[in-house]
């Protein structure tokens, strides 16, 4: 296995700051070079938005609660003209842009952008990402994307209304949505700059984890939250075009007049008859060629991270370790060939969603055995309830529930009846808020001593996770039963049909846990802002863990490193009968004795 | 605090699967509060078998696997096991045990339900041996409203003697119904939740919908893909009668139908 030798610090041009100037600050912190400098702006740039888009879906469940009346307080600052009402063309951006900034602005750029930045060069012993320059403009292309995003909000008429799938004719003919003129070009281009960010990412993560771990760092060593990272990025590369081209030929669908996905004579809303003989259904096989394996993207690294944590506070090694890498390879293999579930309804050949609907109950199987492991993991071992432990043991339980619930919808028949419904709200929010968002907490809370030398606060750290958890399993598990009675996605009053007027109360009840949701995270910026400043100061490994990031200096310096870190084994060597530690950091050379040295029973 | 921690986690499966019992129950304030009444002929009936069948499949794996789960953070808790750490790194027969079942299990389901979705979406029903049956009637989905088309006495769609209706659906009851479902503008769904019917409806294309309705009321069409701002009100109704109120309803629209604005002025 070839490893490259960790160059000298300095080697990219950035040297040691003595005295700063102006100029030697912007390059220090503004356009920086330093892999972990670029992390925390990805982080510090997408909590914003965390809390824009939590926002956002708080306008999405007042609505749903008090379709109609007026905003208490901010509905008369946001919007007058209406008196202070959400009317149905705003509830479409509400929506839209929930989705939108979720997605591409918190999830991708927070797993990819900042834990990828931050911890794959420190996990694998290197001083920096293999292109530093290449490494800062994918943080300052997601600039032009905030800047377009930001102005689809501003630009009359307010919002991109054609949902995050942005599927046409709805999102292409210049008159089919009222926030459907501007706004709707703006969030394409945003969503395009992304997409050149995550490129950007992606090209440099795969080289850096291929060409510069440390010496005796071979693959089956890695860290899985380096593995995760890793397919992750082969993932963005390979799917990460078609959605960038898909985008282009709707942008000039919208502003040329070319026809891609609009059939021949099409009129809506009395726009002009539309030229060209292209197919609306074209767009969604685009669309999600890129976005099902996006779904991974949003999940993948979650999952690598949480098994890192759960290993650290079990104190036993990971169970299975190369299952896992096999099924985090499983998953983004089959997660090229299940996109077609997206639209079993959709007009598609209903042939074609029969196969589709095989792949996808099979990527159910690598998802299964990655639980099944991680239960493995806590078996037998002398589990350690820190805050990012009980983050990252909720991730397993609520996976639980995510991945479950995703075996209805991959029952082509059963889809039949829950697309489209809240059963699917229910279940991407498990995968994706009580899946990947608690990850992210618990990954903030694991590794925060390591950005800034101290630690967060325990005792906050658990009220916020314990509020958390209650509040959204009162949000997002009752959305399976409305989905049950086929309560509709994306309907501004739903209490117009009298299937679902009855409905109204449970609404209620999930809009109060929602605000219950978002209001607790005022105690984790209290406790985040805080800790930066105020927290308990640490050494390098306050964890005891065994990856190459906690033999580092915390915070780590330039070039990370203060001593050339040489790997002897994998890094959940826990409890291991070699050493009187119940952790063996993977730079600790074994014993010299070789009859201390442990021989394992089956090999 | 393990302890706690613990038994938080159990919580999940225990409400978990109350919250459904409940709903499915129908007990105070969650009646009605689950599948709506199914008026679907035996597809329809399938499709609420295949989610009930997966639900108990998939609340057994639940149920089990949040008690294990449970159980090691209870017995295995730092602050209280005795036991010293288990030092390995996982077992092969293991791995190839819960990977063979759940396959097994996955597949099993996805070949099971096969034929459901052969009946509903491409053995479309035949009058007699490769005849398939002509539509009742053609619906149109339209910024923000169903336009309907009932072939008339002729039974072709497209004639003079066609009768048009808006958001107004009549079906007979126990008969093999046939739509023609399209869209003038942009993308709608066609949703019946009745009869667990769903087929999106595509500017270009044409489809097909298929069903049999097997009691008398009036029920929703529910537009259910994003078609603009007015998506939330683009509301139908449909009524299920029988074949002699049907045909009697049918004859009296067309009596009722104001054609003549639509004669050709003389001269022209």
């Amino acid at each position: 296995m070839s490893t490259t030798a960790i160059q000298p610090h300095g080697s990219h041009g950035h040297s040691g700051s003595h005295g700063m100037g102006v100029g030697e600050f912007v390059r220090t912190y503004v356009f920086s070079l330093d892999h972990k400098i670029i992390g925390l702006q990805f982080l510090f740039s997408t909590l914003l938005w965390f809390l824009v888009g939590g926002l956002l879906a708080l306008g999405i469940r007042w609505q749903l609660a008090y379709p109609w009346h007026d905003m208490p307080v901010i509905g008369r600052m946001l919007f007058s003209a209406e008196g202070g009402q959400i009317s149905p063309e705003f509830y479409t951006t509400l929506f839209t842009m929930h989705a939108t900034v979720m997605i591409f602005f918190v999830i991708i750029p927070i797993l990819a952008g900042a834990f990828g930045n931050y911890l794959i060069p420190l996990m694998i012993g290197a001083d920096d990402m293999a292109f530093p320059t290449l490494n800062m403009l994918s943080y300052w292309f997601m600039w032009p994307a905030f800047f377009f995003i930001g102005m689809s909000f501003l630009w009359p008429p307010y919002g991109a209304g054609g949902g995050w799938t942005s599927y046409p004719p709805l999102s292409v003919v210049w008159d089919a949505a009222p926030g459907s003129h501007w706004p709707q070009t703006l969030w394409l281009l945003g969503v395009t700059c992304v997409g050149i960010s995550s490129m950007l990412g992606s090209v440099n993560y795969m080289t850096t984890i291929i060409q510069m771990r440390a010496p005796g760092l071979t693959m089956f060593r890695l860290p899985l939250t380096i593995w995760a990272m890793f397919i992750t990025a082969i993932l963005q590369a390979f799917a990460l075009p078609v959605l960038t081209a898909a985008g282009f030929m709707q942008l000039t669908d919208r502003t040329l007049g070319t026809g891609f996905f609009l059939p021949e004579g099409l009129v809506v809303n009395n726009s002009l008859p539309a030229t060209g003989g292209g197919q609306p259904i074209l767009w969604q096989h685009l669309f999600w060629f890129y976005s099902h394996p996006a779904v991974y993207i949003m999940i993948l690294p979650a999952m690598g991270m949480v098994s890192d944590i759960i290993a650290c506070f079990a104190r036993k090694p990971i169970f299975g370790y190369k299952p896992m890498v096999y099924s985090i390879s499983g998953i983004a293999g089959l997660g090229f060939i299940v996109w077609g579930h997206h639209m079993f309804v959709s007009g598609m050949n209903p042939f074609l969603g029969m196969t589709f609907m095989v792949s996808t109950m099979m990527i159910a199987l690598p998802s299964a055995v990655k639980v099944f492991n991680w239960l493995g993991t806590i078996w037998g071992g002398k589990i350690q309830f820190t805050t990012p432990m009980l983050f990252a043991l909720s991730f397993v339980s609520m996976f639980i529930i995510g991945g479950l619930s995703g075996i209805f919808m991959a029952a082509t028949p059963v889809d039949i009846f829950i697309h489209d419904t809240y059963f699917i709200v229910a279940h991407f929010h498990y995968v994706l808020f009580a899946g990947t968002a608690m990850a992210v907490f618990g990954s903030i809370y694991f590794w925060f001593p390591k950005m800034f030398g101290r630690m967060m606060d325990e005792s906050l750290g658990k009220v916020h996770f314990f509020l958390t958890f209650l509040f959204l399993n009162g949000t997002f598990f009752t959305m399976h039963i409305l989905g049950a009675v086929g309560f509709p996605r994306r309907l501004a009053d739903p209490y117009d049909y009298e299937t679902f007027r009855h409905l109204l109360p449970m609404n209620q009840f999930m809009t109060w846990c929602a605000i219950g949701m978002v209001a607790t995270q005022v105690i984790f910026a209290f406790n985040f802002i805080r800790s930066i400043f105020f927290g308990q100061i640490v050494g390098r490994n306050p964890w005891g863990a065994n990856s190459l990031e906690w033999m580092a200096p915390s915070p780590p310096g330039h070039g990370n490193f203060d001593f050339q870190p040489i790997v002897y084994r994998g890094p959940y060597e826990y409890g291991s009968p070699e050493v009187d530690t119940d952790f063996y950091p993977q730079t600790q050379p074994p014993p010299a004795d070789p009859a201390k040295r442990y021989k394992d029973p089956h090999h | 605090m393990g302890r706690f921690w613990s038994l938080l986690f159990l919580m999940v499966p225990i409400l978990g699967v109350l919250c459904f019992v409940w709903a499915m129950a129908g007990f105070w304030p969650m009646q009605n509060h689950w599948l709506p009444e199914n008026i679907g002929g035996a597809d329809a009936h399938a499709i609420d078998g295949l989610f009930l069948f997966i639900l108990g499949l998939t609340g057994v794996i639940f149920v089990a696997t949040g008690l294990v789960f449970f159980w090691f953070l209870w017995k295995y808790d730092a602050a209280v096991t005795t036991e010293p750490v288990k030092y390995f790194h996982g077992s092969h027969q293991l791995e190839v045990i819960w990977s063979i079942i759940p396959a097994a299990a996955l597949l099993f389901i996805a070949i099971f339900q096969m034929s459901v979705w052969a009946n509903t979406k491409i053995k479309r029903p035949e009058l007699s041996p490769g005849v398939a049956r002509p539509a009742l009637a053609e619906i149109t989905g339209r910024q923000f409203e169903w336009r309907i088309r009932y072939a008339g006495k002729d039974g072709i769609i497209g004639t003079e003697d066609d009768v048009f209706k808006v958001n107004d659906l009549h079906l007979p009851i126990n008969e093999d119904v046939v739509l023609l479902i399209k869209s003038q503008d942009v993308l709608h769904s066609f949703f019946l939740p009745h009869l667990r019917v769903k087929q999106d409806v595509v500017p270009g294309m044409q489809q097909f919908v298929w069903f049999q309705a097997k009691r008398p009321g009036t029920y929703d069409i529910v537009c259910a893909e994003l078609c603009g701002w007015g998506h939330y009100k683009m509301r139908g109704r449909f009524v299920v009668q029988n074949r002699a109120e049907f045909d009697k309803w049918l004859e009296q629209a067309w009596q009722e139908q104001e054609v003549s604005s639509f004669a050709l002025p003389a001269g022209e």
